[in-house]
């Protein structure tokens, strides 16, 4: 590994410092010095130096090659969620950049070490996805760079079927060796010439059966709709070692990412806070005020009608960080309705920083998003819902209303806007076909996708398998038993 | 320094390549693919290799977004994925591709894809013409081809090795041995031309997508036979109840009513046939495409004398390809069909769709003519 120039070191300890005195809390930061072809790689990688062969990088690296070619993007910073913290810094990069991304990156650094989304996280993953290279590398001299590949192809393709919040969920069922007892309806005492009244047949008997249903139901596999298809493919799938493993090395990347989707606004706010901050306050000399002014902005900006996460989450940040400076926050303050006290509001509590440390541990963006974005903020920052007009063909802005921008930000941000889909019977038609269930939220899924999508998870599977999901606004079952598809609409109401 | 993303980048691009082979037939049919840039190359936006997993379908979905504007205020196309930021996820934006691939490359694709025999240009065609390069370099030549560069560096050796040179007086006078000249080659190259001979029914049943299917099918036979000759020329004829000859542009885009003579069509490409292209120094080849509703029976047979008498003595090929539309009968092909079914020299077809695309061009350029 090379080492940093020495102007790059004096700045990392430089800023290093600063940051640990405002009391960031992080992992030791490496960074390395890379050019544009080394940093596009390691993009492409999704920050690691090295990953198993596959095309998907390559596709990665030719778009960001290409963008940076043409002078379309540029990669300023890029940091990896690992003990230590790996940072790259772009070779070409003038001084007030490698500042800036230094300045950045520590606050990326404390927001992995302590977000409690990423505690569950593996730290060591620099040296893992090393070892799931080797070990892919290795199924291919074994079983061919095709088959494997394909494979590789076919687990992408459920790579998102995972339960982002299984890491936290502890699930102890007591195994028992015993029979379960065959439910008996208990009865009331009585007189026999009084039974059919006390007890009367047509009670007893359904009581019975709700009983027997109750049992049958702790008999179904699974017993709860499982939220981690993926998990369950690997438990119950019949297939080969090489496979079972590739499956699990996706699944466990997958997770490892999976906090960096559901944080992503916190993440770049808190970053771009600290980076102000510690530029604007400490590290910037005068010369370089112009240019870092302009490369912020950059960050910023955006155009009109898209939210950028960076600016939402900065803006955020500081608009919490005002709040509990100034107490406006309680009951006292959400009943004041005169609006020039609510602006003059200041009890000078000044508990901002120490609030926006808070948040930072423990919000995830939905949380984030639920708990501190104010009607208020809504309207100071302009944000509105847009939705597609099937009769123009365009994105039309349709409300500013703050109930409906809030509830649609929080839908898109639940599950990574990702369409919930559960296994809820692996042993469907008592035939051992799986069965899938795509929990409706007046959306439907991408139709074409959702058939190749099955047409893969078959191949996993090997018997037959189905979705349940619901098209042009129908129930309907789609089933893939290996050669063709059926579909079959099972209800006209949508639950 | 060699990346190790490089092999998976190879990778990516192979399977772009195979992709492409691959799925030939679709992108014909759609026609996205096509678009000439510069003299031979055209750039193709490729999407991505999008792995299909559960997704919503986009369209149904909006987004929250950030600025200026009423309720109302447009904000983009459709097309465009209006995704605010509830994409939070890791999951990457659509991204566009572009490959750059020449026109020759595309051909042998084509060739490959649709197992088609090359054209073998027929002997006495080849005319044999002698070409001059200048790609040599001589001592000796006339002063009109000196070459000041090359002759001014030998000036300098000279002056330089001899000590005369004098950089605070740097003048340089060639001397006859100082000087170069430019020199030629002649190359003798055989020269096969080819004309193409456009013919298109434009009468109220045809319609943008009929037009569509004749202009992305036109576009692949021309890629073909541009691949197998060196001169081609193009002459476009449109015909509804009268012919007349047209540029390409208009060619394609206009749309007139009545009925039609196929006839008068024929009758003017013989004639430029005649006048223009003799046969022993042009590989002719004459396409007709047209829905098939001829206005009688009689003008039919005079089609079919026109062609057995003064077209298809003198062509390599004529192809006639009847594009499906819902006004047309398609008895113009039922009625060649009887008389040239055998006949090497035509090609009929029958072009239902976009999809039928594939099989036509198949049909025309698979006798290797």
């Amino acid at each position: 590994m090379a080492q940093l120039p020495k102007n790059l070191q004096a700045l990392q300890e430089e800023i290093e410092g600063h940051a640990r005195a405002y009391g960031l809390d992080f992992f030791p930061v490496i960074f390395e010095l890379l050019d544009y072809r080394g940093l596009n790689q390691v993009a492409a990688f999704g920050g690691f130096p090295t990953r198993y062969p596959h095309w998907r990088f390559g596709m990665e690296y030719e778009y960001l090659t290409k963008s940076y070619a043409y002078g379309l993007s540029k990669i300023y910073e890029m940091v990896i969620n690992n003990d230590p913290c790996y940072a790259y810094l772009l070779e070409c990069n003038a001084e007030v950049d490698q500042k800036l991304v230094m300045a950045h990156v520590y606050a990326h650094c404390d927001f992995f070490k302590n977000n409690l989304a990423f505690s569950k996280t593996n730290r060591k993953m620099m040296d893992d996805m090393a070892n799931h290279a080797t070990r892919i590398r290795r199924y291919m001299d074994k079983c061919g760079v095709e088959t494997v590949e394909n494979f590789i192809d076919v687990c992408l393709s459920l790579e998102n079927l995972i339960d982002p919040h299984s890491p936290f969920i502890v699930r102890e069922r007591p195994k028992t060796d015993e029979e379960p007892a065959r439910p008996v309806v208990r009865r009331l005492k009585s007189k026999s010439y009084m039974n059919d009244f006390i007890n009367p047949p047509e009670y007893v008997e359904a009581h019975r059966k709700k009983l027997e249903e109750e049992a049958h139901r702790k008999k179904r596999f699974p017993e709860d709709p499982v939220r981690d298809v993926l998990k369950f493919l690997i438990d119950h799938s019949p297939l080969e070692n090489w496979q079972r493993d590739i499956l699990s090395i996706v699944r466990e990347e997958a997770y490892y990412y999976a906090p960096q989707a559901s944080s992503k606004i916190m993440n770049e706010g808190w970053a771009t806070y600290w980076h102000s901050k510690l530029m604007t306050e400490k590290v910037l000399k005068d010369s370089e005020v112009i240019d870092y002014a302009d490369h912020h902005s950059g960050t910023l900006g955006g155009r009109t009608g898209r939210l950028n996460p960076y600016k939402l989450g900065v803006e955020l940040y500081r608009n919490i960080e005002e709040r509990w400076n100034k107490g406006r926050f309680g009951k006292e303050f959400d009943d004041c309705e005169d609006l020039v006290e609510r602006n003059r509001w200041d009890r000078k509590l000044g508990q901002g920083r120490d609030k926006i440390f808070e948040v930072r541990r423990h919000c995830t963006d939905v949380t984030f998003i639920d708990n501190y974005l104010t009607e208020d903020f809504c309207h100071e920052h302009k944000l509105f819902i847009y939705d597609f007009n099937p009769k123009t063909g365009m994105y039309q802005i349709t409300d500013r209303d703050f109930r409906k921008v809030k509830q649609r930000l929080l839908f898109q941000l639940t599950n990574f806007g990702q369409p919930f889909i559960d296994v809820v019977d692996g042993n469907y038609r008592n035939k051992g076909e799986l069965l899938l269930k795509h929990k409706y939220e007046r959306i439907e899924l991408k139709h074409d996708y959702a058939r190749e999508t099955l047409r893969n998870i078959q191949r996993i599977w090997q018997r037959p398998v189905n979705i349940e999901t619901v098209v042009d606004e129908k129930v309907r079952r789609v089933t893939f038993n290996g050669e063709e598809f059926e579909e079959k609409d099972i209800s006209d109401k949508v639950a | 320094m060699i990346l190790r993303i490089e092999q998976d980048h190879n990778r990516f691009k192979q399977i772009v390549r195979g992709r492409i082979k691959k799925d030939l037939k679709k992108y014909i049919s759609s026609g996205e693919l096509i678009g000439r840039k510069g003299k031979d190359l055209i750039s193709i936006p490729l999407p991505q290799i999008n792995i299909p997993q559960f997704i919503y379908g986009q369209k149904q979905t909006g987004g929250v977004g950030q600025g200026d504007g009423a309720v109302g205020t447009v904000l983009g196309a459709g097309e465009a994925e209006g995704d605010g930021k509830g994409q939070a996820g890791n999951a990457p934006g659509a991204h566009i591709l572009e490959v750059d691939i020449s026109l020759d490359e595309l051909a042998e694709m084509l060739g490959e894809e649709l197992e088609l025999p090359e054209i073998k240009p027929r002997g006495r065609k080849n005319i044999m013409s002698t070409k001059d390069r200048y790609t040599g370099i001589s001592r000796y030549g006339p002063e009109s081809l000196r070459h000041f560069k090359r002759t001014y560096k030998e000036t300098l050796k000279r002056t330089i090795s001899t000590g005369t040179y004098r950089p605070d007086a740097p003048i340089l006078i060639p001397i006859r041995q100082d000087k170069r000249f430019r020199s030629w080659k002649s190359a003798v190259m055989p020269q096969a031309n080819a004309a193409i001979l456009y013919m298109m029914d434009v009468s109220g049943s045809m319609g943008e997508e009929q037009k569509e299917i004749v202009r992305i099918e036109s576009f692949w036979i021309d890629t073909w036979l541009r691949h197998h000759y060196k001169g081609v020329e193009i002459r476009y004829i449109i015909h509804d109840a009268e012919a007349r000859e047209v540029d390409r542009d208009t060619f394609y885009h206009t749309r007139e009513s009545g009925g039609t003579v196929i006839s008068a069509a024929y009758k003017l490409c013989a004639r430029i046939m005649e006048t223009e292209y003799p046969p022993d120094e042009w590989n002719i080849y004459a396409l007709h495409f047209s829905d098939g509703d001829n206005w009688s029976q009689g003008d039919t047979e005079e089609c079919i004398t026109l062609l057995k008498e003064k077209m298809l003595p003198r062509v390599n090929l004529f192809c006639y390809g009847q594009v499906e539309s819902p006004y047309g009968t398609g008895q113009f092909l039922v009625d060649l069909k009887e008389t040239y079914a055998d006949d090497e020299r035509v090609a009929l077809s029958k072009i239902e769709n976009k999809d039928g695309i594939y099989q036509s061009i198949k049909d025309f350029l698979g006798r290797g003519r």
